[in-house]
C-alpha cells in the first residue's frame, strides 16, 4: 500500500508523481478524444428522447386518454420507443465510449485511426433512429428487445462489427503485459453481443424458428443482452474505478477470477425463467432456474469483492461524485441480482411474472446498476480527454440525489404494487378491472420518480453541454468533487 | 488471467453451452412438431388464420399489444388462468407452430388473449372496446384507438358497417363512426383467438383434482 497514491492524488489527474505513465496515459486518453466524445454526446442524446418517451408511456399508463388520439404515441409504441433508445441508443453508446476509453487505457494503447470509428458510430444512430421511427410508424417487429424493424437492422451489425474489430485491435496492440479484470469482462461482452444478436436476428425474423422455439431464442438473446453486454461492461467499469479513486487495489484477485467464470458459466443459462409456465419444455425451464440460483455465486463475489474495497473509504464519498454514482451502481446490482434469482423460484414467479414487478426489476438492472454506473464513468472520463472541469457541482449534486431518490421511489412504489396485482391477480374472486384499479397508485408513484429523474437528467445535460462549450482554463485546475476534501487544502 | 487465447476460449465455450443446450436442443428436440390432422373432421389442427385475421395480427405487432397482454395460458394451478376463464386448458407448444412470429408476452397489465375470440365472440364489444375502453370496460387502462376509426357524414342510408356507440360518445347528429380496414382485420385476429382443440398431449397435462373426482381425472 505504501507506493499507492493517496486518496487526493488520485482525484487530481495532474499529481501522478510517475510523469511517463502519465504522459503516456494522457496520450492513450487524447488518441481517444473523438469516438469517445461522440458516443457520449449521442448517448447524452438518447437519454434525453429515451426519458422523454418514459414519461408519455408512464402518464398513460394511469390517465390512458392522455395523448389517446395521437396513433404514434399509442402506449404500444411510446413503450418500445422507449425501451430501444435507452437501450440502444443511451446504454450502448454509453457502453462503446466507456469500453473503448477503458480498453485503450488498460491496454496501454493508443486508439488508432480513431476518425473511422466515427463512420461506425454514425452507422449505429441512423439504424437507432430509423428503428426508433419505423417503430413509432408501426413497423415494430413486436419481439420484446428486438423491435428495430429489419430494415435497420444491417447497419446496427456493421456498426457493430467495425465497434468490436477496433476494440480488438486496440487490445491486441497493446504494450501491457497484465489482462486486467475489467479487460476480461470487456472482451467477453465484445464478443457475446454480436453472437447473440446475429443468432436472435436469423431465427426469429429473417429464417423464424417453428413455435415456441422462437420465445426460448427471444429470452435466450434478450436476457443475455443484460447480462452479457451490459452487465460485463458495467462491471468493468465498477472493477476499473473504484480502485482507481481510492488509489489501492481490488479486494481480491482470486474472487475477481471466480466472478468472472461463474457469471460466464451461469448467466447464459437463465434467460429461460422468463418462461416459466410457459408452453416449453419443462426441462430447459428448470435448467435456466437452477442456473438463476446459481447467479447468486457470482454476484456474491463480486459484490464482497466491489464492497470489501470500499470498506474504510466510505467518506470517500463524501467527495467524488464517480465514486458516489457507481458504488450506487455496485450496491444495486447487489441487490437487483439477489432479487433476481429468488424471482426464477417457480412459487414466486406464479406471484410477480406478467406484473409491474418484473418492470421495476428490470430497471433496477438497466437504470439503478448500469446507467449510474454509466454516469460515474462519465464523470471521471470527460475532463481527461477534454482536458477540462466539470462546470458546476451543483449540478453534479442535483443530478445524484434526483436520480437516486427517483429511482428508489420507481423500484420500491412498482415491486409493491407489482407483488399485490400478482396475488390479486392469481385470486380469481378479484374482478379483472378491480386488480388494475388498484395498481393505479403505484403507477402514478412511477409518474412522480420518473419527473423527479427527468429533471436530474437535465441538470446532467446542462452540465455536459456546459462543459462542452466552456472554454479551457489557462491555468492548472483542479477536479470537480462535491466538497474540498481536507487533505486536499493541506496539500495545497 | 494473462493468456489471452485461454480467456477467448472460456468466453467461447460459455456462450456455445447455453447456445447448444437453450437454442440448438430445443430446435432439434422439437422445432419441427406437426399439425395434427383430425380425420373425423377432416381438418388438420392448429388452423391457419384466415386472410383477414393474418393482416388484423400485423395491427396486433405495430400498436404493441403484447406489452400489456400475454398470450399463454398457464396450467390448471399455477396461477388462476382457467379460474378466471382465459382458458380450459393449458397452452402447449403445438398452439403455436403455424404462426410464424410467436406473441406469448411477459405481461398482463390487460388480461390473456388467447382465447378472447371463445369469451368475446362479439364484434360489436370488440370495436366498442377498441374505440374507447371506458365504454365496455370502465375503469380499464388500456390504450383508446379511435384513430382505428373514422367519422364519416351520414349520406342517405347509414352504413351497416357503422358501430352503435352509447352516449355520451356518440357522433354528431348527421355523422357516424366507421371502422377502418384495420380495424376490421384487428377484431377478426381477436376473434381467430381461440385453442379449443384438444390434442393428445393437452389430455395428459397435471389437472388440479377436484376433491372426490380425482380418479375421473386420472383416466
Amino acid at each position: 500500500m505504501a507506493t499507492a497514491p493517496s486518496l487526493v492524488a488520485s482525484f487530481d489527474p495532474t499529481s501522478s508523481p510517475d510523469l511517463v505513465k502519465r504522459a503516456e496515459l494522457s496520450e492513450i486518453d487524447a488518441s481517444t478524444k473523438i469516438p469517445v466524445l461522440f458516443f457520449l454526446c449521442s448517448a447524452v442524446l438518447w437519454l434525453l428522447v429515451g426519458t422523454a418517451f418514459a414519461l408519455i408511456s408512464s402518464f398513460k399508463l394511469h390517465t390512458p386518454s392522455f395523448l389517446g388520439d395521437i396513433e404514434w404515441l399509442t402506449f404500444g409504441r411510446a413503450r418500445t420507443a422507449h425501451l430501444n433508445s435507452v437501450i440502444y441508443g443511451w446504454s450502448v453508446n454509453a457502453a462503446f465510449a466507456v469500453a473503448f476509453w477503458l480498453m485503450a487505457r488498460l491496454s496501454r494503447s493508443v486508439l488508432r485511426h480513431s476518425g473511422l470509428l466515427m463512420i461506425a458510430g454514425a452507422f449505429w444512430n441512423i439504424g437507432v433512429t430509423i428503428g426508433i421511427v419505423g417503430i413509432l410508424a408501426g413497423d415494430s417487429t413486436s419481439i420484446e428487445w428486438l423491435e428495430i424493424p429489419p430494415y435497420a437492422t444491417p447497419l446496427l451489425f456493421v456498426a457493430y462489427a467495425f465497434v468490436g474489430a477496433w476494440a480488438l485491435i486496440t487490445f491486441r496492440f497493446g504494450k501491457s503485459g497484465h489482462i486486467y479484470v475489467s479487460q476480461w469482462y470487456l472482451l467477453a461482452a465484445l464478443f457475446w453481443f454480436p453472437w447473440l444478436y446475429s443468432v436472435a436476428q436469423i431465427m426469429l425474423i429473417l429464417e423464424p424458428a417453428r413455435g415456441t422455439v422462437q420465445a426460448l431464442v427471444n429470452w435466450w438473446f434478450a436476457h443475455n443482452v443484460l447480462g452479457l453486454w451490459f452487465t460485463p461492461i458495467g462491471l468493468a467499469a465498477a472493477y476499473y474505478f473504484i480502485p482507481k479513486v481510492l488509489g489501492k487495489p481490488i479486494h481480491s484477485y482470486y474472487l475477481s477470477v471466480l466472478g468472472f467464470w461463474s457469471l460466464a458459466l451461469f448467466y447464459n443459462w437463465a434467460g429461460v425463467h422468463h418462461l416459466i409456465g410457459g408452453p416449453v419444455p419443462a426441462w430447459v425451464i428448470s435448467a435456466g432456474i437452477a442456473a438463476s440460483f446459481m447467479m447468486a455465486i457470482p454476484v456474491v463475489v463480486v459484490g464482497i469483492n466491489h464492497h470489501m474495497t470500499m470498506v474504510g473509504n466510505f467518506s470517500a464519498l463524501k467527495y467524488s461524485p464517480t465514486l458516489r454514482f457507481i458504488v450506487f451502481g455496485a450496491v444495486s446490482y447487489t441487490i437487483t441480482s439477489l432479487i433476481g434469482s429468488v424471482m426464477a423460484d417457480r412459487q414466486v414467479s406464479e406471484v410477480v411474472h406478467f406484473t409491474h414487478f418484473t418492470v421495476a426489476h428490470a430497471h433496477q438492472g438497466m437504470y439503478a446498476f448500469f446507467t449510474m454506473v454509466m454516469f460515474g464513468s462519465i464523470y471521471y472520463i470527460l475532463p481527461r480527454i477534454l482536458l477540462k472541469e466539470w462546470p458546476s457541482a451543483m449540478l453534479i449534486s442535483v443530478h445524484f440525489w434526483t436520480v437516486s431518490v427517483g429511482i428508489t421511489v420507481y423500484v420500491v412504489a412498482l415491486s409493491i404494487g407489482g407483488i399485490k396485482q400478482g396475488l390479486e391477480m392469481n385470486n380469481a374472486d378479484i374482478p379483472f378491472l378491480q386488480v388494475v384499479a388498484n395498481t393505479i397508485p403505484y403507477l402514478l408513484s412511477r409518474s412522480m420518480s420518473g419527473i423527479l429523474i427527468t429533471i436530474g437528467h437535465l441538470a446532467f445535460a446542462v452540465n455536459f453541454t456546459w462543459m462542452l462549450l466552456r472554454p479551457r482554463a489557462a491555468q492548472k485546475t483542479a477536479p470537480t468533487l462535491f466538497r474540498t476534501p481536507p487533505e486536499m487544502e493541506v496539500v495545497r | 488471467m494473462n493468456r489471452a487465447p485461454l480467456i477467448f476460449l472460456g468466453i467461447f465455450f460459455t456462450l456455445a453451452f447455453s447456445w447448444t443446450g437453450i437454442v440448438l436442443s430445443n430446435q432439434l428436440s422439437y422445432g419441427k412438431l406437426q399439425p395434427i390432422t383430425d380425420e373425423t373432421e377432416n381438418k388438420s389442427y392448429p388452423e391457419l388464420l384466415p386472410g383477414l385475421a393474418a393482416q388484423g395480427k400485423l395491427v396486433y405487432q405495430d400498436l404493441g399489444c403484447i406489452y400489456c397482454h400475454s398470450q399463454q395460458v398457464r396450467r390448471p394451478g399455477f396461477g388462476a388462468d382457467d379460474k378466471r376463464g382465459w382458458g380450459d386448458r393449458q397452452s402447449v407448444a403445438r398452439d403455436y407452430i403455424r404462426e410464424g412470429r410467436v406473441l406469448l408476452g411477459t405481461m398482463r397489465t390487460g388480461p390473456d388473449l388467447r382465447n378472447i375470440g371463445a369469451r368475446q365472440t362479439s364484434r360489436d364489444w370488440h370495436m366498442l372496446h377498441l374505440y374507447d375502453p371506458q365504454i365496455t370496460s370502465k375503469g380499464s387502462i388500456m390504450a383508446p384507438f379511435p384513430f382505428l376509426f373514422e367519422k364519416h357524414k351520414i349520406v342517405g342510408q347509414s352504413s351497416p358497417k357503422a358501430i352503435k356507440l352509447p352516449a355520451p360518445y356518440t357522433a354528431e347528429a348527421g355523422y357516424e363512426i366507421v371502422p377502418t380496414p384495420r380495424a376490421e382485420a384487428l377484431v377478426a385476429y381477436l376473434q381467430s383467438l381461440k385453442d379449443t382443440y384438444a390434442y393428445p398431449e393437452t389430455k395428459n397435462v397435471f389437472v388440479e383434482p377436484i376433491a372426490g373426482t380425482k380418479k375421473e381425472n386420472q383416466k
